[in-house]
């Protein structure tokens, strides 16, 4: 299967710059974030340590927060938790080196909103801090996703283009719906699997590949434009033209 | 042995013996007490006797004689080897007859029993042969034996005896020497000094055979157990065989050590698979991004150089992910997050998932399932493992000789619940290939071409393992069939 169109990394953030607190107590990992997210256009400030960290995130306004889930003087989750339990929603992001169910579970009950293992891809990260950056204005509550000229109605489970009825199964509207969504954002594969299969696991073979490529095919076949596109080295991206 | 007296008594041996060693004299010390007290009051009962049988011969002979005759009897009784002590005195305590050369002054001066062993000198002294006492052999000190005892000595003899005044006031003394009980005693206390003394040693022998051969085992078992911490995990404690404490408790250290050495076995492998499959990869960056520094290369070039990197350490991070779950896994992960899984769904997402995976590849997926199969597991794994059979599958069904197929069925047989998953493909069929496929990075020969880490049933195996069923590899007809069986619980 041929990629219909490729686009690097550096078109990604197109949704506008974010204020980012990275909490992370290994200075080498931290300083390459902040070079890393400054050069996708954002802002990061750095904290090296827990309470440092909480200083920092209490008294400033951030739209994202990367807190490492075992530093010294105050682990990632007790920061959590003590923002949560001061009324600060800023979206967390956790970073850890436990990467099991339980320890998933473990940091998204303690209020972390997304949580990845190390190592892992800047891409990864960077695309799962966009999303959830964006949840903060989320489009839950908007019963129709439209990008170009495809629309996707939730609540009557169809799906136009350029008011043509397209028929997908039930896991391709899944699909569509989250690529929707989070349109003009990059999507992981990860993030695929985990939002519209329920899996953290990383399969032996590229499924998701092969799911996209065959929602591709209803979404783009017979028309001019694509509009699903895969972006090199990170994952997929719905933009309308 | 080079121990110390303090090291010696931290054994439990020397303790106990020292222990048993107090309790045995203390009964022996009892035991002299009580029998010096009883052959006391028997010698002073027979003395007694004697004496007051002498007195009744006496009285009878002056009956019938009046003095004289007391005198001769007197006279003549004095005379026997061996005999008691006899005096006759007038009334201000000359002594007119007997075989008393001298007394201790006062004794005559109270009629009745003396009060105390006095001491007095015989006639012939020395000359009497005392050792042949003859008739009566016992005599006594009433009530005052400890006295008794330390009077013996250069003075002369101690002894005890009945005065009496005769109806003409003069004055008859029928005594009994105290040498011979004294003796007796003394025997009976050296007897009893032998006896504890035995004891004593009695105890040491006992402890240096008994507690000592039990202190041996101990050092034997504490020794091979410093062997066997000492790096000689092949070692094992030494049974006797005749199934005692120390025989049941090595058995079962030597079990335990039999575990470990297993567990120990698995993770040397598991390193040394690490070694191999971790490196080559890790030796192939590392060639890569050398290869790429040296000579002049094209921006082109050092792009497609790291898009390789990160692609090789991609897979680098998820082989070492897969060995990382593995080992927890088997190490019995926590079990906080497990809860009723409807394996039915999980077929059917599986099945979902990897249904454009197999069009594509030309192989026919189906699922069979019948009924709502629940067990009490965790979704996320059971849906890896059976993920990756089910890859697997796929893969290996494409060398089938009909049309490639492959079917993955759910269904309840003999208290189990058997989720199977069948391909068509060549299968393996030598059986030792089989038992070693689920065996961390096994790749059988014709795998070798196919991508993956050779974890994907390892993964499986152990993620049956944590669910207490099994995963078992069997011959299908063809290809290979691999089936996950679950324990059931008949409650739902």
């Amino acid at each position: 299967m041929q990629m219909p169109a490729t686009q690097s990394s550096s078109e990604i953030a197109y949704n506008g710059p974010m204020k980012i607190l990275v909490i992370e107590d290994d200075r080498e990992a931290a300083d390459y974030l902040q070079k890393a997210f400054t050069e996708a256009g954002h802002t990061a400030h750095v904290a090296g340590d827990g309470e440092t960290g909480f200083a920092l995130a209490d008294a400033g306004d951030y739209d994202v927060m990367v807190i490492d889930r075992m530093m010294p003087r105050r682990d990632g989750l007790s920061v959590i938790a003590a923002l949560r339990s001061r009324g600060n929603t800023t979206p967390v992001l956790i970073l850890s080196a436990l990467g099991e169910v339980d320890d998933r579970v473990t940091g998204l009950r303690a209020g972390g909103d997304d949580y990845l293992t190390k190592p892992y891809a800047f891409s990864e990260l960077l695309a799962r801090v966009e999303v959830l950056n964006r949840r903060a204005s989320a489009k839950e509550a908007e019963t129709v996703y439209r990008v170009g000229d495809l629309e996707l109605d939730r609540l009557s489970h169809s799906v136009r283009r350029a008011a043509r009825e397209i028929t997908l199964q039930p896991r391709e509207f899944r699909l569509l719906e989250y690529l929707m969504r989070h349109a003009g954002q990059v999507v992981t594969r990860t993030m695929l699997l985990e939002n519209v299969w329920d899996y953290h696991f990383d399969p032996q073979t590229n499924v998701i590949d092969v799911h996209v490529s065959r929602l591709r095919g209803k979404i783009e076949k017979g028309f001019d434009k694509p509009i699903l596109h895969t972006v090199r080295g990170a994952g997929y991206m719905l933009k309308g033209g | 042995m080079a121990l110390s007296v303090p090291a010696i008594m931290k054994t439990t041996a020397a303790r106990l013996s020292a222990l048993y060693f107090l309790l045995f004299a203390l009964c022996a010390v009892l035991l002299v007490f009580y029998m010096t007290s009883l052959s006391a009051s028997m010698l002073t009962g027979q003395t007694q006797d004697t004496i007051n049988d002498e007195i009744i011969g006496l009285a009878s002979a002056y009956k019938k004689g009046g003095l004289p005759l007391l005198v001769r009897v007197v006279e003549n009784r004095s005379r026997q080897p061996g005999a008691n002590l006899y005096l006759i005195a007038d009334t201000n305590g000359q002594i007119l007859t007997g075989n008393v050369q001298a007394l201790e002054p006062g004794v005559i001066d109270t009629e009745g029993w003396t009060t105390e062993p006095f001491s007095y000198k015989r006639f012939g002294e020395g000359e009497l042969d005392r050792l042949r006492s003859g008739t009566s052999d016992q005599t006594t000190s009433p009530s005052t034996g400890d006295n008794a005892v330390q009077a013996e000595g250069e003075k002369g003899h101690n002894a005890i005896a009945l005065v009496l005044r005769l109806p003409n006031q003069m004055i008859l003394l029928v005594g009994r020497d105290l040498g011979e009980p004294e003796r007796f005693r003394a025997v009976i206390r050296r007897s009893l000094m032998l006896a504890l003394g035995m004891m004593g040693l009695g105890g040491l022998l006992i402890w240096f055979f008994v507690g000592r051969a039990a202190l041996k085992r101990i050092d034997s078992v504490s020794e091979a157990s410093r062997r066997i911490m000492g790096g000689d995990l092949s070692g094992r404690l030494p049974v006797t065989g005749t199934g005692d404490e120390f025989d049941r408790l090595s058995e079962n250290l030597n079990s335990m050590l039999a575990r470990i050495a297993t567990l120990n076995e698995g993770l040397k492998q598991v390193s040394d698979n690490i070694a191999h499959d971790l490196k080559t990869p890790l030796t192939r960056l590392r060639n890569r991004a050398e290869a790429t520094l040296s000579g002049k290369q094209k921006t082109s070039d050092y792009r497609q150089a790291l898009e390789g990197t990160i692609a090789e350490s991609d897979q680098l991070i998820k082989t070492f992910n897969a060995i990382l779950m593995i080992s927890r896994l088997e190490a019995g992960y926590s079990s906080e997050h497990t809860n009723r899984v409807d394996l039915a769904a999980a077929v059917r997402d599986v099945v979902e998932l990897y249904e454009p995976v197999a069009e594509e590849a030309g192989v026919s997926l189906d699922a069979e399932v019948n009924g709502a199969f629940a067990v009490d597991g965790n979704r996320e794994l059971i849906g890896q493992a059976l993920s990756n059979i089910v890859d697997n599958a796929i893969k290996y069904s494409t060398d089938a000789t009909s049309k490639p197929a492959v079917r993955v069925a759910l269904e309840r047989t003999h208290g189990e619940i058997r989720l199977s998953v069948a391909d068509n493909g060549q299968g393996i069929p030598d059986d030792a290939d089989r038992a070693r496929a689920t065996e961390r990075f096994v790749r059988l020969e014709k795998s070798r071409s196919q991508p993956g880490s050779g974890l994907g049933l390892s993964l499986a195996k152990a993620v049956m393992t944590f669910h207490y069923g099994r995963l078992d590899l069997l011959p299908g007809n063809p290809g290979l069939s691999v089936v996950m069986s679950f324990p059931t619980r008949e409650d739902h």
